[in-house]
């Protein structure tokens, strides 16, 4: 699957390292540019990176630097204005990808199992067998309970896991993660960290993960990506070297977390203090 | 605390109109008021037995009713369709809006006449009034319900893959569905008052008919409890709307609830 900007359609390229399943992302000289009445807007320019099959790879940058304009177009949500971002899958096929939005994205209109078999929903798959798949997925994530209630009855917590939950069920080859735990209180992130970390250790998905929290990309990334604003583009791609399986606590005492923290929020920090002004909606 | 302040509440609810009936019939019956023109609320309860045994009151009711309830289908089915027409096409409201914006501004009896000349003079045309009043109120609501329907949850659908047919039903329908059912409430009042006004002028049966005789051969009593049958038809027909609602938009029934 090709986003191109160009009117060619492109091919699926399949030459991924094949010794991992999922789908890859490459982002050649990724722009995206917003024509407004006033004049036009660069969310990003010239983006290039590459996401191996199965790796955790989290991007930080201060509000407005693109980093959800480009998770949309890895979506297929927006296209580029210049440059090519490609999805591809080690085996040739079509890959899927499925995206964790922030805020309220539960459609209220349905409950939480039929939140997370609407994917489903959508592929046809018969009643019995989705809410078979939805149970398995919502016990998962600890709501089993919870799955006849509506999503304005539980927790921002537990709207969140539904969330995730709703992507897993398409069992996508990509997913992507759009600060997904930014409206949760701390306890609950922490939680809902480790939790994403079972499930991605499971289930060996390629997540791309955009967060503020250069806390929560330690924990939870292979590589960071450090974007930088006006306009938003590449700064730095660190590599977070700690063990897997992860534990939360076991990241936080470890003597390099201090340092890489400092690392990367020096790196941020000049951008954030270099006037990474919030332009809306294209955070 | 919370038990005593539901008590309260129920004790407050019931002591409103109470009260105010207790005034009036002290008024009534010591004279203060002229009891010809506001018989003591008493002596209705005689009246209304009598009108339901001698005279024929429950057609009167069963006949607005009817009314009410056929215009009110006629007018919001094709009110939702237009309304989600213009809600999920630009080009479609841009062309409609100054039009409906014009014509739900006209008070609806004043088109009356011309209801007539289109439908007659029979039951057809007392339909028809009430579904065009109610028509541009529903079309109005269903659109801006269209219109509020957070975008991200058209984009959460398109990226699991739902066509443009599957965002209709599974996005923009169920989502305007709390603002339609605020349509249709609306509605429902303004059946009721074109149903009474339309009865006083151009009907030989109905609830606004008896009202009006009632008035015109100076039958006071009669006519009170006209306006009492009248308010009783309203909440009763809104009670209906709420069991609909009930069923028809589950989530938010749950939401009221708490």
């Amino acid at each position: 699957m090709t986003y191109d900007s160009s009117s060619q359609p492109g091919h699926p390229i399949s030459t991924a390292p094949v010794i991992e399943a999922g789908a890859g992302v490459t982002a050649r000289h990724v722009g995206r540019r917003f024509t407004t009445a006033k004049g036009h807007v660069d969310a990003c320019t010239d983006v290039n990176l590459t996401v191996k099959p199965g790796s955790f790879c989290v991007i930080v940058g201060p509000s407005g630097c693109g980093k959800s304009t480009f998770l949309r177009m890895v979506a297929g949500l927006d296209h580029p204005t210049s440059g090519s971002i490609e999805v591809t899958r080690t085996d040739g096929r079509e890959p899927t990808n499925a995206m964790v939005f922030h805020g309220r994205t539960l459609f209220p209109w349905l409950t939480l199992r039929q939140n997370v078999a609407y994917g489903l929903k959508l592929s046809r798959i018969s009643r019995i067998e989705r809410h078979e798949r939805a149970d398995d997925l919502l016990a998962m994530v600890g709501l089993t309970e919870f799955r006849h209630a509506w999503p304005h009855q539980v927790s921002e917590g537990m709207r969140q896991r539904t969330s995730i939950a709703r992507a897993l069920a398409v069992d996508p080859d990509l997913l992507l993660m759009d600060e997904p735990f930014g409206a949760l209180d701390e306890q609950t992130r922490f939680l809902l960290q480790e939790e994403l970390l079972r499930i991605w250790e499971k289930t060996g998905k390629t997540v791309i993960f955009v967060t503020h929290s250069i806390d929560e990309a330690l924990i939870l990334a292979d590589q960071i990506v450090v974007m930088s604003s006006h306009p938003g583009t590449i700064r730095e791609v660190i590599d977070v070297p700690f063990p897997r399986p992860r534990f939360l606590t076991e990241v936080r005492s470890d003597p390099a977390f201090a340092e890489l923290f400092t690392t990367t929020w020096s790196m941020l920090r000049e951008e954030v203090e270099s006037g990474g002004a919030f332009i809306p909606g294209t955070t | 605390m919370r038990h005593r302040r539901r008590t309260i509440e129920l004790i407050l609810t019931i002591a409103g109109p109470v009260t105010l009936l207790l005034i009036w019939e002290a008024l009534s019956r010591t004279k203060t008021i002229n009891p010809l023109f506001w018989p003591p609320p008493s002596s209705l309860w005689d009246t209304t037995k009598t009108l339901f045994v001698d005279k024929d009151l429950l057609g009167d009711i069963t006949i607005s009713l009817y009314r009410i309830l056929a215009g009110f289908v006629i007018g919001t089915i094709p009110g939702i369709s237009l309304g989600l027409a213009m809600g999920l096409f630009w080009p479609v409201r841009v062309f409609l809006m100054p039009l409906a914006s014009a014509i739900y501004a006209v008070p609806k009896i004043a088109i009356l006449p011309l209801v007539i000349i289109a439908f007659g003079i029979g039951e057809l045309s007392k339909i028809m009034i009430v579904a065009i009043s109610i028509f541009f109120l529903v079309a109005l609501n269903t659109m801006s319900g269209v219109l509020a329907i957070d975008n991200q949850y058209r984009d959460v659908a398109r990226n699991l893959g739902a066509s443009r047919w599957e965002l209709f039903w599974t996005v923009a329908l169920p989502g305007s569905l709390p603002a339609i059912f605020t349509g249709m409430r609306l509605s429902l009042g303004f059946a009721l008052i074109v149903i009474v006004g339309t009865e006083f002028l151009a009907a030989d049966k109905g609830i606004g008919f008896m009202i009006w005789q009632s008035y015109q051969t100076l039958r006071i009593q009669q006519m009170f409890v006209g306006l009492v049958i009248t308010g009783i038809m309203g909440w009763a027909l809104s009670l209906l709307l709420d069991l609909v609602e009930h069923f028809v938009v589950p989530w938010r029934a749950a939401e009221r609830r708490m």
